[in-house]
């Protein structure tokens, strides 16, 4: 994923689309809740955060670590947008 | 210095060291009693066990089974490569310092060549066999329950790894086709020293980064204020062993996780999370809120994040003022109003009940 593509909410959103889709092997849409399907392990919630931390130069920390960021693509790609001053679709 | 280092792995060469006689000229070889029983002895020491020998792999290996010995040896490097590269591989294999290798060969070319290439291992004639068990650097300050089983484990580990590598599907899948099983209980004294062992050897998983020493827990465990819990884990593999220490102080209002440890072998199957996740319906039931102290180090940011997932915040609430002000200025305190939380499903859960003192 190069970061050109991913300045954008929609760049970033499709760049976790891809990561999340690869890591669990299936297709994830992007309001899918990750934890209540069981797609998600714990272990790979930790990858998830240290992948978004790396892969757009942001750091996550504190209270914005919750669960609740981590939930979907979008609630990341929200998270991800707000730590890089990207602005954002009304609807995200 | 390098004598002080206990040997963790002891690597065997076969003809005419571990048994009498050279398999592919005589035929037939023998093991001594003496031999056998040191093998034996070394295992209970928790001493791992591996072979770098000539010879022909599946010939040499079934002698190994036909004599009884063959599941003491891991990682066996049977073949006709140097000998130095053999005992590289198994020690790269186990993530173990040379150091902590030692290499015995009745043939002194053979020793020379192993000790050329790789100063730091430890080489001894075959002649010294007699002598080894007695020698300091075989004899481990302490043999704690997990050591004794180190071999077991290590065998169930590298299955789980050959299992994952051929699985296909989602990681949750995987785990649950682990069959994972874990126990939480109180601490007993036998428990002690392995737990102690822990919060030593896991610092990347140690959410406090302080060290309980033996005395301490031992204290702690008459206290009945306190709670020192032990959570151990099997798999269709095997044990795990001791693999988390909880220590938790009980207030009216709140329980106060002083120390999470985990180990590292574990984080992949959600332990530290499932921990956490008992804690809390636990805490929920008894009617009180969790605090847990955190002090962020270099290498510690996964326990971080797994109170962060578990629900754990940095919000006010009025149950902290029960506690006494932290003893180190560094470590800060999360907090949880705890809800009733269901077991993972990816494990089968045994635990005590905390409820009531």
């Amino acid at each position: 994923m190069s970061m050109d593509q991913a300045v954008t909410a929609e760049g970033i959103e499709q760049a976790i689309t891809e990561f999340v889709s690869g890591r669990v092997k299936a297709e994830v849409p992007a309001d899918e809740d990750l934890f209540a399907s069981g797609l998600v392990s714990s272990m790979f919630a930790m990858e998830l955060v240290v992948h978004l931390e790396q892969a757009f130069s942001v750091q996550i920390l504190g209270d914005d670590l919750k669960r609740d960021n981590f939930r979907t693509v979008q609630a990341m790609t929200a998270l991800v947008a707000r730590l890089r001053g990207v602005e954002q679709p009304a609807d995200a | 210095m390098a004598e002080q280092t206990s040997i963790k792995c002891l690597v065997w060469d076969l003809d005419n060291t571990l048994w009498q006689g050279t398999l592919l000229e005589d035929g037939v070889v023998t093991l001594p009693a003496p031999i056998r029983d040191l093998i034996a002895e070394l295992d209970s020491r928790g001493i791992l066990q591996s072979v770098a020998s000539k010879n022909d792999h599946d010939q040499a290996w079934k002698q190994l089974e036909e004599l009884g010995v063959a599941e003491y040896f891991i990682l066996p490097r049977i073949g006709w490569g140097p000998k130095s590269d053999s005992v590289r591989e198994i020690a790269a294999e186990l993530n173990f310092a040379l150091s902590t290798i030692a290499f015995v060969d009745d043939t002194p070319a053979e020793r020379a060549e192993v000790q050329f290439h790789l100063p730091e291992v430890r080489c001894y004639a075959a002649e010294r066999l007699p002598e080894l068990a007695a020698l300091p650097e075989f004899s481990p300050a302490r043999v704690t329950v997990d050591a004794r089983r180190r071999r077991e484990m290590y065998q169930a580990g590298f299955q789980r790894k050959a299992a994952e590598a051929d699985f296909q599907g989602p990681s949750d899948d995987f785990l649950r086709s682990l069959e994972l099983v874990m126990r939480i209980e109180r601490a007993t004294e036998e428990d002690l020293s392995r737990v102690e062992e822990l919060t030593l050897r896991t610092s990347q998983m140690n959410a406090t980064g302080v060290h309980y020493s033996l005395p301490d827990l031992r204290g702690l465990l008459a206290d009945p204020r306190h709670e020192v819990l032990v959570t151990t884990l099997n798999d269709r593999f095997g044990p795990h062993g001791a693999i988390g220490l909880e220590l938790l102080e009980k207030h009216p209002r709140a329980w106060h996780l002083k120390l999470l440890a985990t180990s590292c072998r574990v984080v992949s199957f959600g332990a530290g999370s499932a921990i956490l996740r008992w804690l809390t319906d636990q805490a929920a039931h008894a009617g009180v809120h969790l605090v847990a102290d955190f002090r962020r180090t270099e290498r510690n940011r996964m326990m971080d994040i797994a109170y962060r997932f578990a629900g754990f915040t940095d919000e006010p609430c009025d149950c902290r003022a029960e506690l006494p002000a932290p003893e180190q200025e560094e470590i800060h305190r999360l907090h949880l109003t705890p809800e009733p939380s269901a077991p993972p499903p990816t494990m089968e859960l045994h635990a005590v009940s905390l409820r009531g003192v």
